[in-house]
């Protein structure tokens, strides 16, 4: 039977979060029984695109948003990691993303192309009461 | 953000001395090394030794700090760079944009190098 794991965490938009929420997921990716492949990336790319997403969300938060918290889902089935961050801010296309970082001095905009590239599906859908970031990862 | 910020030979070294560096404590960087530039310190080093997480926050807050430098006709160089650290300069292109030596000696003689051809 393939390995089934899932995360439900909400928290406040605040950025003492950050560590936290990264350092679970990388946690999670350490802990994956099934997975043979190079577990400190695989580590280190979980907690780099939890930190990204979730510091978008919180840059981007409505101030007039329903909910104090912040949610975030970790779903490991079938051999696909899927990392969902839920927002309620105004949202931004993932078109807008540069596709490369090549000879920029920009001090922003690394995030979502970071994502992009470790991720292998991005995308980012409304709903009702905001969007949410999915990432998907193929774990074999 | 914990730092330990010295001079020597003319030149400001900033050890960062946190496991991350990230949206949470990369402005404050970002803020004390814009202060030592306006401050007239206009050769640093960044060593990064204790940094095992960077961000594209972090990131950013570098790409400050090198711009801010070089503004001043100074110069911002890095150092102890682990490798995902190292990772994210590549993925990012960052990596030929700064200056980076494995150690801070190493970033300290680069200076001392520009200073006598000068």
């Amino acid at each position: 039977m393939s390995e089934r794991i899932f995360l439900d965490i909400s928290f406040p938009y605040e950025t003492d979060y950050l560590c936290l929420i990264g350092k679970i997921g990388e946690q999670l990716a350490w802990n994956l029984s099934s997975f043979s492949g190079d577990r400190e990336t695989l580590a280190y790319h979980v907690n780099l695109v939890l930190t990204e997403a979730v510091a978008n969300a919180i840059e981007h938060a409505a101030d007039n948003r329903s909910s104090p918290f912040l949610h975030v889902t970790i779903r490991v089935e079938n051999g696909l990691l899927t990392i969902r961050v839920f927002d309620q801010g105004p949202g931004f296309s993932l078109c807008d993303v540069q596709e490369s970082c090549d000879d920029t001095l920009e001090e922003h905009g690394r995030g979502i192309f970071i994502i992009k590239s470790l991720m292998d599906r991005v995308s980012y859908i409304k709903l009702d009461d905001g969007h949410v970031l999915e990432m998907e990862k193929n774990l074999y | 953000m914990l730092t330990n910020i010295e001079s020597r030979d003319a030149v400001t070294l900033i050890q960062v001395q946190e496991e991350r560096l990230d949206a949470h404590n990369s402005p404050e960087l970002k803020n004390q090394m814009l202060k030592l530039l306006e401050e007239g310190n206009h050769r640093m080093i960044i060593d990064l030794q204790d940094v095992r997480f960077v961000d594209s926050s972090g990131l950013g807050a570098l790409v400050s700090g090198f711009k801010n430098a070089s503004a001043r006709n100074g110069s911002l160089k890095l150092c102890g760079l682990q490798p995902q650290v190292q990772s994210m300069f590549e993925l990012t292109r960052l990596h030929r944009v700064f200056d980076i030596f494995s150690d801070r000696h190493q970033a300290l003689s680069s200076f001392q190098d520009l200073s006598e051809q000068t």
